[in-house]
């Protein structure tokens, strides 16, 4: 079967996990470009030093030309985002809820963040995946396929095609994907979840997502 | 090339030979005495880390860093860190610029945020406005130490104007870092407002930040800025060999991170993890003076820094490995170091 082109990203955020999954994904053959709220003029620097190879652009350029967006903006910031952005796109919400670091946000008190990231874009595709490594291991883990020591992460979404793309995604990148049902499964990657935080390897990881089911049933 | 190197603690809270914890206010009488030893066994500098909790009992750094002025000639005291954002900065360049004093031109400080979120509840903070809190208070934090009057305004405190803020220093301002933990972003504005680049690194290889220490540099060069150094903070804990420091320091760490794991996001420490994080490539300093001065002097080297801070410690500890772990940083890994450097 013929290679695939590689699907075009756009991160938006270049905080602490924005550039770590530019360079990830760059390092796996991927068309990367990176936006701010603001002129790509601002992380033009940071971009040369940090994430070479990307493009900074402004958002609403990196998200037209791009076939997944990778949200990792801190959750605040997502509420004050104009959803009409993100419409038609593959989004993959990378974003984590933890009001005990970041603070209370009200609109995420109740369910998993990434079914409420999904509720206010209603004209996107919300994958839930890159948020439950912590930024400073993602790169340091990242193995490539069949490594021995290769771990596992996860890929939550209502929707298989996006799930699918996202899967292969992380694979290229290095890890294993473990695909869930649904967003709603996905809570099991949120903070205080049995995989979050951890970097298991794929037996591990299901077996802790299956105990977790288990003890919500 | 001339490095530096301090010892940080956080006011870990002590345990005594049997495990159970020593008083608070025992604690900070050992920090001082540490912080004295400290020059004794040929330290730089001597940092507090600003936390607010029942094994870090340590909300007043400045005060403790005053005693330690009182008994000492030649160490620099500072912070590590200060939590400018649920502080205000007129008053920490007040503290410290009067610890400046006591000491005799030996005061510095790093602003930052630590991986601590505590202050801000305690002091009515929401931490949804953390940026824009630092970022103000940063600014306004250049503008005193430029010395002279201040005029400022913004959205965090009341606004100055040509206002005088004493005590003066006597010979221009003293040094301050901002401390960041990996966000280029917070790199960039460290040398848009003229502060020195402290990077925390507590997990993961050291290695991934030589591109944060050459866009400090270039983003000074973009801002106009003459050179300023680096500084790398990492926790670790020395001992005769490597097994006894690992022996020692692993069962307080492991405890400590799984304590504090859910709120700040840390994964709980497996020991596969804290061997990884203890070799060459991880980020703890943890074994025999040797095995510790090699790392230091290799991440030094990669990253382009000319300070080291070792955070030593650990809550559960006792004072007296704490001793030993000073003199052992002093009088074998900082001389060590050195020669590995030159």
């Amino acid at each position: 079967m013929q290679e695939q082109e590689p699907s075009r990203l756009a991160v938006l955020g270049a905080g602490h996990v924005g550039p770590v999954i530019a360079r990830l994904a760059l390092g796996a053959g991927y068309p990367v470009a990176i936006a701010t709220s603001g002129d790509p003029e601002d992380i033009a620097l940071i971009t040369e030093l940090v994430i070479p190879g990307a493009q900074p652009r402004w958002a609403v350029d990196a998200v037209a030309d791009a076939d997944i967006v990778v949200l990792t903006i801190p959750l605040h910031r997502f509420l004050d985002m104009n959803p009409a952005l993100l419409t038609g796109k593959v989004v993959v919400d990378a974003m984590n809820y933890w009001p005990a670091s970041d603070g209370v946000l009200k609109p995420f008190e109740d369910g998993g963040s990434s079914e409420i990231v999904a509720r206010r874009l209603t004209g996107s595709t919300v994958v839930k995946a890159l948020n439950h490594i912590g930024y400073h291991e993602l790169e340091d883990r990242a193995r490539p396929a069949g490594a021995r020591d290769r771990r596992a992460a996860g890929v939550a979404a209502d929707d298989t095609a996006a799930s699918a793309a996202v899967a292969r995604l992380i694979d290229r990148v290095g890890y294993d994907p473990v695909r869930l049902a649904n967003l709603r499964a996905g809570r099991v990657l949120q903070p205080g979840g049995p995989v979050f935080g951890t970097v298991l390897a794929r037996p591990e990881f299901e077996r802790a997502v299956r105990e977790d089911a288990r003890s919500l049933a | 090339m001339t490095y530096t190197f301090g010892l940080d603690t956080f006011g870990d809270r002590n345990g005594d030979a049997d495990g159970k914890p020593l008083s608070h206010a025992q604690t900070i009488r050992n920090v001082v005495q540490e912080g004295v030893f400290a020059e004794q066994a040929g330290v730089d500098f001597f940092g507090i880390g600003e936390h607010h909790t029942e094994y870090f009992p340590m909300p007043a750094g400045d005060v403790v860093l005053a005693a330690v002025a009182a008994s000492t000639k030649r160490i620099h005291l500072g912070s590590a860190v200060t939590v400018l954002s649920s502080d205000d900065p007129v008053r920490v360049f007040q503290r410290y610029s009067t610890l400046n004093a006591i000491s005799g031109g030996r005061a510095e400080v790093i602003l930052g945020r630590g991986s601590s979120v505590e202050s801000f509840p305690l002091f009515g903070y929401d931490l949804a406005d953390y940026e824009q809190l630092f970022e103000e208070k940063a600014t306004l934090f250049a503008e005193l130490l430029k010395g002279g009057p201040v005029t400022w305004e913004g959205k965090t405190r009341a606004p100055l104007l040509d206002q005088d803020v004493v005590p003066h220093t006597e010979s221009g301002p003293f040094p301050a870092w901002i401390g960041v933990g990996g966000n280029p972003q917070s790199v960039v504005r460290a040398a848009r407002l003229g502060f020195s680049l402290a990077l925390a690194i507590i997990g993961g290889s050291p290695g991934r930040f030589a591109a944060h220490s050459q866009l400090f540099q270039r983003a000074l060069e973009k801002y106009g800025r003459p050179p300023l150094p680096v500084l790398v903070h990492s926790p670790g804990h020395v001992a005769a060999t490597d097994q006894q420091a690992k022996a020692e320091f692993w069962p307080r760490w492991r405890d400590i991170i799984a304590l504090i794991a859910p709120e700040r996001g840390f994964a709980v420490p497996t020991e596969e993890s804290f061997d990884w994080e203890t070799g060459p490539r991880g980020a703890l300093y943890v074994g025999s003076p040797e095995t510790v001065a090699r790392k230091i002097a290799t991440n030094l080297r990669t990253l382009g820094a000319t300070r080291f801070d070792l955070k030593y410690g650990m809550p559960g500890l006792t004072h007296e490995q704490l001793m030993t772990c000073i003199e052992l940083y002093g009088q074998q890994v900082i001389p060590r170091v050195r020669e590995l450097l030159s």
